[in-house]
């Protein structure tokens, strides 16, 4: 017997690692090099052919009033959402890990959200958000906070504009960011737990100086993923207000897909899209800060 | 003693409270959306009737209308099989990846594993541009397909690091010893390992299967033709005509595609939740 | 059956700032048992991974049966072996766990049926061959992993401290059904053990392993009595031997052979006195503390009594005791090797 392929560790790990990496080199590498290329050329709808221009798009892009209105309410919009989102999270987590009868009808329930296309939900949220049947103003005008025909425009309102876009992407991605700190509170050896118990230690006390300190590195990943899906995310935007009014929703994802597929301008759409990576990347150093903690604690 | 069973039971009707309220916020929308989806239209167009009973007998017609008179059975036929084709993909793409970084040991394993997870943040938004384009030169523009292309982009990074961690939650010792019991490091590998790894299989199943059903930027910029296009994309375009609004069928629809996929999650929940706290002890 | 035999193994790690084995040459002959000893980290069970060939090492050569097989993958080398923790497959029943290395082989079915029978009555697991490995006990499962290691045959079998998980009364009785096993097959056994108890009475040979480097090979009553160096002195024995210092050398005696004067019948003998100051008594032998002068500089040392002595000694009292000259060890104080012996007069 000699030695095949099937036994060099070394060989199989590039056997095992290459339809991954050309794949990823091919369709995201690739494209990304792309929209670099595009975001220094003209190359638009009507005209498909390639110019190089340098920073002209950048210069046009930064020039327009509505790419700074975009960046401060992507900050906006990522940050409320997720304070909102760990906070919840934990909470709900908390409920989901507690022993009771129904358990599986409330997880159930609980995951809804999460496991909805986004872009049925949002429709679904539209309709709960109507400027003239929305039920959340009924019930307002039920308990007298609005006068008889009165409606609050949820979506026709800059300031409430956003915080309905905040309150659905928050109502989406709780159940996730629920179910990644279950996982961290399911980690937590039980003998620690109970050691404090032992000690004395009632349930606030474990919670805030047992619970939240231990899953603290997870419930920070979690809040860094969440926050780069955020950051880059366009779906309940895009279904709920297009950015409107009047721009006061609007986020960099959500303009650049405006601009380069609506709009036909290729290169403008690139150069807003390529915008979101420098922070991204920052996102990324940050996350992976986080992990090289966990991993050494 | 009398103060702590009084505390007990005030801790448990708080549990239960509390797990109510968090399923109403939650599911709410979705039992609202249940009655809407069979209100008639003069029941619904009314502001004053109150949106949470039916003030008007109940209809199927609307739903009646999704299922005959709309694309939705070929939306979620599509949706189905792009699912799956993306799981299985990323499943042939992300198992022997995430084995070849967990266990074979290579100096640069390390980077690049970092460079994987670097691929997730790289968003469609950043993508979708150039990806078009792309598709449209390999010809796949307005069809299905170009899903199953590019959808694995967003699936595999995620697949990888889940898989990791389970991985590394297997014990080295089960694979050497097929080794030494005759097996090739391929051979234990398919044995021994794929067995062990199978609850982070089903977590990356269902993961992606999620993630390829709610995804709808590539869609929306890929395919235009009805008959091509997945739930989250044909819904709206079909229901949606111009400012009319098909609401309840639209309802309809949202909890037709929200009930199964839920209830799957749910069954591969406690799984789904072990994969992540593996992926965060080190193995 | 066959010789095993490594030459020159130097095993590094992260680029060669640690060094697992450091330049090792050992062979373990036909059907003999050869225990490697050392304290964790010492290298041992490095060395057994590179025979299995799970590990491949920097440079030098394994020889199984004389062929060299350092490039060759575990499965074309013929080996068996039992991991610490056992390594069942837990998805696997009793009998699955033992036939998986006979698929391996391509055995045909009815012949596998044979063997897996036959290893496993062998054993006295024959009953439990429709189970699932958590449904056993840790003695069922070292018996299964061994059964496992039986049915190929194989040409050495290799053990990582298969006891340790054990506990202390199974423990001894495992290790006498160990003993008995090797007997019965006669096939060369690799064994790796932190305890020197196993070693001791499990071993053909002892090697004895630290940081990376053999200390000492031999048969267990040599590695007692002879030890190459004073690891070994201190490493092997509990209590382990008395050193004391004297002109640059160290003087060893086991604590066995420090007894009072009136014990050590040889007229040749050394007599040293004893400040005691704390009295054991563990399993019928008592254990006594003190310091010792006059053969070196002032030591604390321990003396192990046996019951047959019946001297009176409390703390704070100061004894004659001697040794038999025949038993001191000497080694170079900086070298801690043997040294040659000196004459201390009586």
């Amino acid at each position: 017997m000699t030695t095949r392929i099937s036994d060099r560790a070394g060989v199989l790990a590039w056997l095992f690692l290459l339809p991954s990496v050309l794949y990823i080199v091919a369709l995201v590498a690739s494209p990304f090099v792309l929209a670099i290329a595009f975001a220094l050329s003209d190359v638009s709808a009507g005209d498909p052919s390639y110019d190089y221009v340098g920073g002209r798009n950048f210069e046009r892009v930064f020039d327009d009033p509505v790419f700074w209105r975009s960046l401060g309410n992507t900050f906006v919009f990522t940050g409320i959402s997720m304070v909102l989102i760990v906070v919840l999270g934990k909470v709900l987590a908390n409920i989901l890990v507690a022993d009771f009868r129904g358990k599986w009808l409330v997880r159930f329930l609980v995951l809804l959200p999460w496991t909805t296309p986004v872009a049925l939900s949002s429709i679904s949220w539209l309709w709960l958000l109507d400027s003239i049947y929305s039920p959340i103003d009924w019930v307002l005008r039920f308990f007298g906070f609005l006068g008889p025909g009165e409606n609050l425009y949820w979506l026709g309102q800059p300031g409430l504009a956003m915080t309905s876009v905040i309150a659905v992407h928050v109502w989406r991605l709780t159940p996730l960011a629920a179910v990644i700190m279950m996982a961290g509170l399911v980690a937590i050896p039980r003998d620690i737990e109970e050691a404090a118990t032992v000690d004395g230690a009632g349930y606030w006390r474990r919670m805030f100086e047992i619970k939240i300190p231990l899953v603290l590195p997870v419930a920070a990943v979690a809040a860094l993923f969440g926050a780069v899906f955020t950051f880059t995310d366009m779906a309940v935007v895009r279904v709920l207000t297009r950015g409107g009014p009047n721009d006061a929703t609007q986020v960099l994802a959500s303009w650049a897909f405006y601009r380069g597929i609506e709009g036909g301008d290729v290169g403008q759409g690139a150069a807003v899209a390529l915008f979101l990576f420098p922070l991204l990347l920052a996102a990324a150093i940050a996350i992976l800060r986080v992990v090289r903690r966990i991993e050494v604690w | 003693m009398n103060r702590y069973a009084v505390r007990r039971v005030c801790a448990r009707i708080g549990v239960y409270v509390a797990a109510i309220v968090a399923a109403l916020l939650c599911a709410g929308p979705f039992l609202w959306s249940l009655v809407t989806a069979f209100k008639q239209n003069r029941d619904l167009y009314d502001p004053t009737n109150n949106p949470f009973v039916f003030n008007r007998p109940a209809t199927p017609d609307h739903v009646t209308y999704l299922f005959t008179d709309t694309a939705f059975l070929t939306f979620t036929w599509n949706t189905l099989w792009v699912g799956v084709l993306v799981v299985l993909i990323t499943l042939v793409l992300a198992l022997p990846a995430a084995y070849a970084l967990a266990r074979l040991d290579r100096p640069w394993s390390g980077p690049l594993a970092v460079a994987i997870f670097l691929v997730y943040l790289v968003p469609p938004s950043l993508l979708f541009l150039s990806l078009s384009r792309m598709v449209v030169a390999i010809g796949l523009q307005d069809s299905t397909w170009s899903m199953v292309l590019v959808y694995p982009t967003i699936t595999t990074p995620v697949s990888v690091w889940l898989l990791m961690g389970f991985l590394k939650g297997i014990p080295r010792d089960i694979e050497e010893q097929a080794m030494v019991d005759g097996y090739s490091r391929l051979g234990a590998f398919v044995r021994a390992v794929i067995p062990l790894v199978f609850p982070g299989i089903v977590a990356v199943v269902v993961f992606a299967f999620t993630l390829t059903a709610s995804e709808f930027i590539y869609a929306l910029a890929f395919v235009a033709p009805t008959d091509q296009m997945p739930v989250s994309t044909g819904v709206p375009t079909q229901l949606v005509r111009g400012d009319v609004f098909f609401w309840q069928s639209l309802q309809a629809a949202t909890v037709a595609v929200a009930v199964p996929i839920a209830l799957v999650f749910n069954l591969f929940l406690d799984r789904f939740v072990a994969g992540f706290t593996m992926g965060s002890v080190k193995g | 059956m066959a010789v095993v035999e490594v030459r020159g193994l130097v095993k590094h790690y992260h680029g060669g700032r640690v060094h697992a084995i450091d330049g090792v040459d050992l062979s373990a002959g036909d059907g003999e048992y050869l225990v490697l000893l050392g304290p964790s980290g010492c290298g041992k069970t490095t060395l057994l991974r590179t025979v299995a060939g799970l590990e491949e090492p920097t440079s030098g050569d394994v020889l199984i049966g004389g062929r060299v097989v350092t490039r060759l993958p575990p499965r074309a080398r013929q080996v068996a072996m039992v991991f610490q923790s056992y390594a069942l497959y837990p998805h696997k029943t009793v009998f699955a766990n033992i036939v998986f290395p006979l698929r391996a082989q391509g055995v045909p079915p009815e012949e596998r049926h044979r063997k897996v029978r036959w290893a496993a009555e062998l054993l006295g697991i024959g009953p439990l061959l429709g189970r699932k490995p958590r449904q056993l006990s840790g003695g069922e499962r070292q018996r299964v992993a061994l059964a496992r290691a039986l049915v190929r045959e194989p040409q050495v079998f290799l053990l990582d401290e298969p006891l340790s998980n054990l506990d202390a009364k199974l423990r001894a009785s495992a290790r006498d059904e160990l003993k008995r096993f090797q007997g019965e097959i006669g096939t060369t056994t690799i064994y790796v053990t932190h305890d020197q108890v196993e070693a001791m009475g499990l071993g053909d040979r002892i090697a004895v392993l630290a940081a990376g480097k053999v200390r000492q090979v031999g048969p267990p009553v040599e590695v007692y009595d002879d030890p190459a160096d004073t690891f070994v002195a201190t490493f092997i024995g509990s209590p382990p031997m008395n050193l004391v210092p004297r002109e640059g050398r160290l003087v060893g005696f086991r604590p066995e052979h420090l007894l009072p004067v009136e014990d050590v019948r040889s007229p040749d003998r050394v007599s040293v006195p004893l400040a005691v100051d704390r009295v054991e008594y563990l399993s019928g032998d008592r254990h006594v503390y003190g310091v010792v002068s006059r053969i070196g500089a002032q030591t604390r040392v321990v003396a192990r009594l046996p019951s047959t002595v019946d001297t009176a000694i409390a703390a704070g009292e100061t004894h004659d005791f001697a040794v038999d000259a025949r038993r001191l060890r000497f080694f170079d104080r900086d070298t801690g090797l043997r040294a040659e012996p000196v004459r201390l007069g009586s």
